[in-house]
């Protein structure tokens, strides 16, 4: 069974933006996939279509073997968008307990778990600071020990190192790829970085822009565990250029950043 | 582990007494810059024979030390003096406004709570409610009271449904735009957890109210102090800050000083009511420090 299937999916705008057509993917448990492309591919839509945030005009998504909504309302799957989204009145560790509050646990197994995610996320002793208190890093961490928090097996991520530094980046891209062979869970990667795409995944699925469709996928070979050491391997740079030229055929017109304000047809 | 960004406290031990301290300093300029505009004009108007945009005398324009004097001249000979009428004036009227303000900022909020839930409520509700806010307070203030009076409603209770009708309105409104402000995003998170209305309600939409809610709060609690003087005038019920001040009004021209002490003592229960909403928004907001205005 896939962890995310999807077949034909087309979503239309209604200002008439076609933003993806004809989508057919299929990614593995303990996958990580990234999806890259330029802006205005589609790539955010298509994360949230997984999710069932929003609906596809045409074509069927499963995650797990279920229809998307089934998945959504059975927690098959955590969130992780590019701003952390953290809830100001709550402290760090009531974010992380958001999630697992609606879904019924008691106190003693919340508690348990709120000291297990800081430490996955390196964050003990920060659980009473509120988010204003902490960096963009840190608080891009709580947001994933939240979505980690009640151990889906699929974790959706949407640019989440998109708003940080270089630094700061590369040290969450490295500790990201510890949490995932931790928790053996499946992740789905939107970026509009190649290296970070190249060092993450374990497949990279390039896209083209307007309408949004699969131009390449690229298997990324290179060695787990994967360290700062990766990112200077001959091998990185060759898969790196292999992304760049596949973006460069699909048409991409790097360097763009802004998403088109699109509006949603069913609204 | 990345560099720690907490910021130190703000709220430190040592700094507080020097803070304080300004503070209390910089109220005593206020207190006394006012003294010297009041005094200033005074004395200037007096000389220059001003009469726009009113003529200046010491019917219009007692000494501030006048007015000072008033509160403890008695009001009745032998009596006890001014402020202890005053006193218990303002407690009767800080009651019917406490009573109005809580009524009224209820109504505003579980108002605002059911238009965020539909468009289609807001759309067909929300005109009325602005047309409510364009009744003149002073035309519907004796109806209200002799309607509830024939109810056998006891009139401070019918006074502080006026307050409450001065208050209801910014509660609601304010309300209402910060249960539609959570970020997209806050609302798909609660989406991908497949919370349903209540639980988003509860859980995003009310605590990202709350800043809003406290600024409609501050505007409501001066408001319903308003509204009670205003209320009692037509209700003549006696008792209250607004009877004194109908009172007062008749016996301007031989004892001005009378009005203005009342005039004080309203601005004080007013300001007594902002700032105990500012305290309680300080025990109950836990945001950042640059959401507390």
């Amino acid at each position: 069974m896939n962890a995310v299937s999807i077949k034909g999916v087309s979503k239309r705008f209604k200002a008439g933006v076609t933003a993806l057509q004809g989508i057919d993917l299929d990614v593995e448990p303990g996958e990580f996939v990234s999806l890259i492309g330029p802006s205005g591919c589609g790539k955010s839509t298509l994360l949230r279509i997984i999710g069932d945030l929003t609906k596809p005009t045409a074509g069927t998504v499963e995650v797990n073997g279920k229809p998307a909504e089934r998945a959504r309302r059975d927690h098959e799957y955590g969130i992780v968008f590019q701003d952390a989204v953290l809830y100001d009145w709550r402290t760090v560790a009531k974010n992380i307990s958001l999630p697992l509050e609606l879904l019924h646990w008691s106190r003693s197994k919340r508690n348990a778990r709120i000291r297990d995610m800081l430490e996955l996320v390196e964050l003990s002793g920060f659980e009473n600071h509120h988010p204003w208190q902490l960096s963009g890093g840190m608080q891009q961490r709580v947001s994933i020990a939240r979505a980690l928090s009640f151990s889906p097996s699929l974790l959706l991520m949407d640019e989440p190192f998109g708003a940080l530094d270089e630094m700061t980046r590369e040290r969450l891209n490295a500790e990201l790829l510890g949490i995932w062979q931790e928790t053996g869970s499946t992740v789905v990667f939107v970026t509009h970085s190649i290296p970070e795409a190249v060092f993450l995944s374990t497949r990279v699925v390039v896209m083209s822009a307007r309408p949004g469709r699969v131009a390449g996928l690229i298997e990324v070979d290179l060695p787990q565990p994967r360290t700062s050491a990766t990112r200077e391997e001959p091998h990185f740079f060759e898969l790196v250029t292999q992304v760049r030229e596949q973006l460069a055929a699909a048409g991409a017109p790097l360097g763009e950043t802004q998403e088109p304000a699109l509006v949603e047809d069913q609204a | 582990m990345s560099a720690i960004a907490v910021e130190p406290s703000k709220r430190g031990i040592a700094g507080a007494l020097p803070r304080a301290a300004a503070r209390a300093a910089l109220l005593v300029a206020g207190l006394a810059l006012l003294w010297g505009v009041w005094e200033g004009y005074r004395w200037l108007g007096i000389r220059g024979h001003w009469t726009w945009p009113f003529e200046v005398n010491d019917t219009n324009m007692p000494h501030i030390s006048k007015i000072w004097h008033a509160f403890g001249q008695p009001l009745q000979p032998d009596g006890p003096p001014l402020r202890h009428y005053l006193w218990h004036w303002a407690i009767f009227t800080g009651k019917e406004a406490l009573a109005g303000f809580v009524l009224g900022a209820a109504i505003g909020f579980f108002l605002a709570v059911a238009l965020s839930q539909s468009k289609v409520v807001r759309r067909g509700v929300l005109p009325y409610i602005v047309v409510s806010q364009t009744v003149p307070i002073l035309a519907i203030a004796p109806m209200v009271v002799v309607g509830l009076g024939t109810k056998g409603v006891t009139p401070w209770v019918s006074v502080a449904v006026i307050a409450a009708y001065l208050t209801f309105f910014p509660v609601a409104i304010n309300t209402l735009r910060g249960l539609l402000s959570p970020d997209p995003e806050a609302l798909e998170l609660m989406r991908s957890y497949a919370a349903g209305r209540w639980k988003i309600l509860w859980r995003l939409r009310v605590p990202t109210s709350l800043p809003y809610v406290f600024s409609a709060l501050k505007i409501s609690a001066t408001a319903s102090v308003i509204g009670a003087i205003i209320g009692e005038t037509p209700a003549s019920l006696q008792g209250g800050l607004g009877y004194a001040i109908v009172n007062f009004n008749q016996y301007y021209t031989i004892q001005p000083a009378n009005l203005w002490a009342t005039i004080i003592v309203c601005a004080l229960l007013g300001i007594v009511f902002f700032l105990a909403i500012v305290v309680l928004e300080r025990l109950v907001l836990k945001r950042a420090p640059e959401n507390f205005a």
